[in-house]
């Protein structure tokens, strides 16, 4: 089988970075709950203990707030850490490290220290575990400066992804989302990693520029394979980083297009989806033919109920409808 | 010595507590359950024998792991399993599941998932009642995973600091998830860790629901006297997975933890524990135990009966609840 064919999970892609940069770097280390756990990160850190060692990949106790600031202490003094969060939920008693600390920190020293660590936070829901375990929360961190945001889609970009967020000498957020993990693309074996603040064009098209983000991503594509049938020509852009944003991919999509639609599976208010959309408002005004689309979840607390819950997560039918609702006159 | 009737009531809320953890087991085989469900059977003796100490309007918070706080504490039966099913007639409507349940007139705040994540609420819960002098007490239930979040401590400490009426519960089963307690913490004990904060701390063997019983009703009346807070560590086990029926890895239906320390547990089951005490002691005959098996096995069925005859919340309500009106 030739290296450039060999098809690979979303997780295991992960996995294959997590141990290519183990093995390139050892002031790599790995630490965070359920590195060591059957259900916690799914085979993300499969075998990783057993080849770099309890010294350098480290299972902890139930201690978010105190485990994350010693990834940043840890990378303060020139480690390149990654700490992993199996929820992003369980990330929040963490929030101190993340915001005051690591984010502010270069530029608070006035570019004399830096920390080169990767937070990673799991979104991982649906199976009706509600409010507390499914939250999708990256435009908390969107918003900090000093924090990198990304959310590869694609194996190939999570493993691309998660390179070059632990070769960045920044506070890097990755997050992925189990509904992923099981999206089997090829992946090269060799290391390579993707520049962080590039997104990139998964479909081309000339009526509407769909922006989708992370698990939103299969489905924007399919619902521009289904609209394509009705003459509806998408073009649909995968961000990657949702910080630094690829602005001028978007920018010149939407100039060709006219036409906005931004899906998240996130909330609506204060969302990554808004932030672009108001980015396309100031610079492409004049070119847009309709009103901008945020499509995402509405403002409320995931419930754990299956009516609910399928009522709240989105769908691929309404997203091609709100899409055909737009690319109309 | 205790009266029949009282070693009974307790007898019952172990048998009940066990029977309904139970009873989830074909439904969460089946798929009609999916919530995450975290059974408690093993530990009921600590739920039972704590709850059995306090008053009606005493407040209790819990954790992931909390249908037997609920029922020891005298939650409808009927609306934690329609909870469980996601159902309107839940006890927090369906948009709770498993991990959220509360009783709002007998004093069972909540309980969520996030680890630790009650405990400085349930200090502001005495907080409140040391206000209102009303006389009530507050009680945390956590487990030994838990020591592991700084809130515990701040939360110790404020609670010293100001004398606040609450009883911090550690459900010791040795375990947080997938890692012995020995991978979390120097030793294998929780209970040390209240007293550089001047707060009084017991190690007791959690499935002896007597024992359990008689230490939380001393400390509770201290409590409640206005003396300062107490920490209790109840040892014990649970007898199924951390989630679900068993730790099923990668489809296997295994158990992470060693089957003869399992097996060595279950040996320490506190209901027969009780059962034998009682028939020694007030020579109580198995045809008197089956009808009281019988009697709770007859409404937990019934409970099932009506979790699934209830209706799912409307979609169309959706957005209901976010704010209150
Ligand atoms: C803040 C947070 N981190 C991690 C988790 C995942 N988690 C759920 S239960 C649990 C272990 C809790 O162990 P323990 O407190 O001993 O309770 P037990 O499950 O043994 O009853 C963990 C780590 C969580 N729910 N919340
Ligand atoms: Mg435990």
């Amino acid at each position: 089988m030739s290296l450039e064919n060999r098809p690979l999970t979303y997780s295991l892609a992960i996995n294959e970075a997590l141990k290519q940069m183990m093995e390139k770097d050892p002031s790599v280390i790995l630490i965070g709950q359920g590195v060591k756990s059957p259900w916690y990160v799914g085979n993300t850190c499969k075998d990783l203990i057993e080849t770099f060692g309890q010294d350098r990949v480290i299972d902890t106790p139930v201690s978010e707030n105190g485990i994350t600031g010693v990834a940043v202490g840890a990378a303060v003094v020139g480690m390149k850490t990654i700490v992993v969060h199996p929820r992003v939920d369980f990330m929040m008693y963490a929030m101190d490290p993340i915001i005051n600390e690591a984010a502010n920190w270069h530029y608070m020293f006035g570019g004399k220290s830096s920390v080169p660590v990767v937070f990673w936070g799991i979104i991982n829901r649906h199976g009706e575990q509600a409010a507390q375990h499914s939250q999708a929360l990256q435009a908390l961190f969107a918003h900090i400066p000093g924090l990198k945001v990304v959310m590869p889609a694609t194996p190939y970009d999570a493993k691309g992804l998660m390179i070059a967020a632990i070769e960045d000498p920044n506070p890097v957020v990755f997050i992925d989302d189990r509904d992923l993990y099981g999206m089997e693309d090829h992946v090269p074996q060799e290391y390579y990693s993707i520049p962080i603040g590039k997104g990139e064009i998964r479909k081309q098209g000339i009526d509407i520029t769909v922006v989708a983000i992370s698990a939103m991503g299969p489905l924007a594509l399919e619902a521009g394979q289904t609209l394509e049938k009705e003459g509806i020509s998408c073009e649909v852009i995968d961000p990657r980083t949702l910080k630094p944003l690829d602005e001028d991919l978007i920018f010149s999509s939407v100039k060709k297009t006219g036409r906005l639609a931004v899906i998240e599976s996130a909330w609506k208010t204060g969302g990554v989806a808004g932030e672009i959309v108001a980015r396309v408002a100031e610079e492409c005004f004049s070119f847009l033919k309709a009103p901008i689309q945020r499509i995402t979840l509405p403002d409320t607390p995931a419930p754990m109920s299956r009516t609910l819950e399928d009522a709240y997560y989105l769908k691929l039918k309404d997203i091609i409808e709100k899409i055909r609702s737009l690319t109309k006159g | 010595m205790h009266s029949k009737d009282f070693l009974l009531t307790l007898y019952r809320t172990m048998f009940l507590i066990r029977t309904c953890e139970e009873s989830f087991v074909p439904g969460i085989h089946s798929g009609e359950i999916r919530c995450p469900v975290h059974l408690s059977s093993g530990q009921e003796a600590i739920a039972a024998g704590v709850c059995a100490a306090l008053e009606k309007n005493d407040m209790i918070f819990g954790t992931h792991r909390s249908h037997g706080h609920y029922l020891a504490k005298g939650g409808d039966l009927n609306a934690l399993v329609a909870e469980i099913y996601g159902k309107e007639k839940g006890c927090s409507r369906g948009r709770g599941g498993s991990m959220h349940v509360l009783i709002t007139d007998k004093g069972y705040l909540a309980s969520v998932p996030i680890v630790a994540g009650t405990i400085s609420l349930a200090v502001g819960a005495a907080l409140a009642a040391k206000i209102r002098k009303d006389k009530t007490i507050a009680v945390s239930f956590f487990g030994d995973g838990a020591a592991g979040e700084g809130v515990l401590y701040e939360a110790m400490n404020f609670a010293s600091l100001k004398k606040l009426p609450i009883l911090f519960v550690c459900e010791n089963n040795y375990y947080s998830t997938h890692m012995p307690i020995r991978e979390c913490r120097p030793d294998d004990t929780v209970h040390t860790i209240s007293t550089p904060f001047g707060i009084p701390s017991f190690s007791i063997d959690g499935n002896d629901v007597v024992g359990v019983y008689e230490t939380a009703k001393n400390l509770s009346e201290t409590i409640r006297n206005g003396g300062c807070p107490a920490f209790l560590e109840c040892r014990t086990y649970r007898f199924r997975g951390h989630v679900g029926p068993d730790d099923n890895i990668q489809g296997s239906h295994q158990d992470i933890r060693p089957q003869e320390e399992i097996d060595e547990w279950k040996t320490r089951d506190p209901i027969p524990r009780l059962a034998e005490y009682l028939k020694e002691t007030f020579s109580i005959n198995e045809g008197e135990f089956a009808q009281i098996h019988s009697a709770i096995e007859n409404q937990v069925t019934q409970a099932h009966q009506f979790a699934k005859a209830s209706p799912y919340p409307d979609p169309l309500e959706l957005t209901r609840y976010v704010f209150r009106k």
